[in-house]
């Protein structure tokens, strides 16, 4: 039988479903870059890249890519009609100075406090590397992150605590995963929906921090992608 | 008369000398001074503490500064990449000694160094390892880091225009650090696709003031560093 769950272009497409009208968005390296493809085109957003880019649009056209055109992955992207460039020190007064709606950040680690890791494991002799991680995570007004439920092996990637290096405190006002939307509150992890095939208790069992539902707990849903 | 031009890429790196700071602008391969980078492997210089977003990526520009062995300690925020094996195995045979700073951080620390200011307090990174050891503060309810100025002794730089006082502009993305390390360098060499006349750029679109600038070299067709990996160049 196949597992529940959604791939992480539904995941992605749920996400966007929430990023509102007029909002400015920063959307971290790896899997939440996809966020942007789900965007309705009629609902206007303002994507952020930190190397200097507000109102950055989607990837050219093979041929068309431009060197000194790339996103914070260092993938060539466009400017959209009304975008503008800056150097870091305004893209990070942007990004500490609370002035980004919202970033999507991956994670290794969310802990029911909102602690985030997700910029080293710390394995002995990797090179470390933090990029924009620790700006996004203190800066942006709303911070959603966006990680499978579970690693490959099956352990919870939301916890009680940290094990991995802090990238930062209490940072992460919901999570969105595979199987679940999980709101980070004073009063605990809130459950506003999980996928069709698992409860609350099946939830529990892949999460390695105490849940409860939220007000109104929802099915997590998306079309086919 | 002020003329910061100079006719000569080597001459405009003639003086870096063993041991000197030197920050180089760029993120990924968007604004990489790549032919003053070169110039200062010609050069020789050696011991040099280099701040730069990235480590390099292939065989060419910074990649190639630290697999000549030029290079004894990197600060940066991200050295790794899909081309980064040569700061990779650097790294790992301890020949290059590494500071990472979360890359806010390091654009603002320079910034701070080209105003003039001793420091600032910033809540990136509080409660992680990347404070370990720094001064944190309470400011109106919330956690600081205290981070100092970050000064080099040159930055190399690369413009899209430049006229002969220093003024500059960049291209698209290729901004990035640039305005930031020509501020922060005692002194600043700028490699730019086209010198023009003074006036010949609108006062309204400069983005680094001359002020900040000691040196201009025209380079009107530079290296893509992006084709050049993708071709397997190594420099020399």
């Amino acid at each position: 039988m196949k597992q529940p769950g959604l791939t992480r272009n539904q995941v992605a497409w749920r996400i966007a479903r929430d990023i509102p009208e007029g909002a400015f968005v920063n959307l971290g390296i790896g899997q939440p870059v996809l966020v942007a493809n789900f965007v309705p085109a009629e609902r206007e957003v303002v994507f952020h890249s930190e190397n200097g880019i507000l109102g950055m649009g989607p990837e050219p056209p093979e041929h068309a890519e431009d060197e000194d055109l790339i996103n914070a992955g260092k993938q060539p992207v466009t400017l959209l009609p009304g975008a503008s460039l800056c150097h870091q020190a305004d893209s990070f007064a942007m990004i500490r100075g609370g002035h980004l709606d919202l970033c999507v950040l991956g994670a290794f680690q969310v802990a029911a406090n909102g602690d985030l890791a997700n910029w080293s494991t710390g394995a002995a002799g990797a090179v470390p590397g933090v990029g924009g991680a620790m700006d996004l995570a203190v800066g942006a007004k709303a911070v959603y992150a966006m990680t499978d439920h579970c690693t490959r092996r099956g352990e919870p990637k939301i916890v009680e605590r940290v094990t991995y290096p802090l990238t930062g405190r209490g940072a992460v006002d919901r999570i969105y995963t595979d199987l679940a939307v999980i709101d980070v509150t004073p009063a605990g992890l809130a459950v506003r929906e999980i996928v069709a095939g698992l409860d609350l208790a099946d939830l529990q069992e892949r999460t390695g921090a105490p849940i409860a539902p939220a007000d109104r707990l929802g099915v997590l849903e998306a079309p086919a992608l | 008369m002020i003329d910061k031009r100079v006719a000569d890429i080597a001459e405009a790196v003639a003086d870096i000398p063993d041991g000197a700071t030197v920050a180089v602008g760029g993120f990924g391969e968007a604004g990489s001074p790549t032919e003053l980078i070169h110039a200062l492997i010609d050069r020789g210089a050696r011991g040099l503490t280099v701040i730069a977003n990235n480590a390099g990526n292939g065989h060419v520009g910074l990649a190639a500064l630290l697999e000549q062995g030029r290079v004894a300690r990197m600060i940066c925020t991200y050295p790794r990449s899909s081309h980064s094996e040569v700061f990779e195995a650097v790294y790992r045979a301890g020949e290059v000694a590494l500071e990472v700073v979360p890359q806010g951080t390091l654009a603002e620390r320079l910034r701070a160094a080209g105003a003039g200011l001793g420091g600032f307090y910033t809540p990136t990174s509080v409660g992680t390892p990347l404070a370990d050891g720094k001064e944190t503060r309470a400011i109106g309810g919330r956690d600081y880091v205290l981070e100092y100025p970050l000064h080099a002794d040159f930055a190399l730089i690369k413009a899209e225009r430049a006229d002969r006082w220093g003024n500059l502009t960049y291209r698209l993305a290729a901004r990035n650090f640039g305005p930031l390390m020509c501020m922060a360098a005692a002194a600043t060499i700028v490699q730019a696709r086209e010198i023009v006349e003074l006036g010949g750029i609108d006062p309204e679109t400069v983005v680094t003031p001359g002020i900040f600038v000691d040196r201009v070299v025209g380079v009107p067709d530079p290296i893509s560093e992006r084709a050049a990996i993708l071709r397997g160049d190594r420099y020399p």
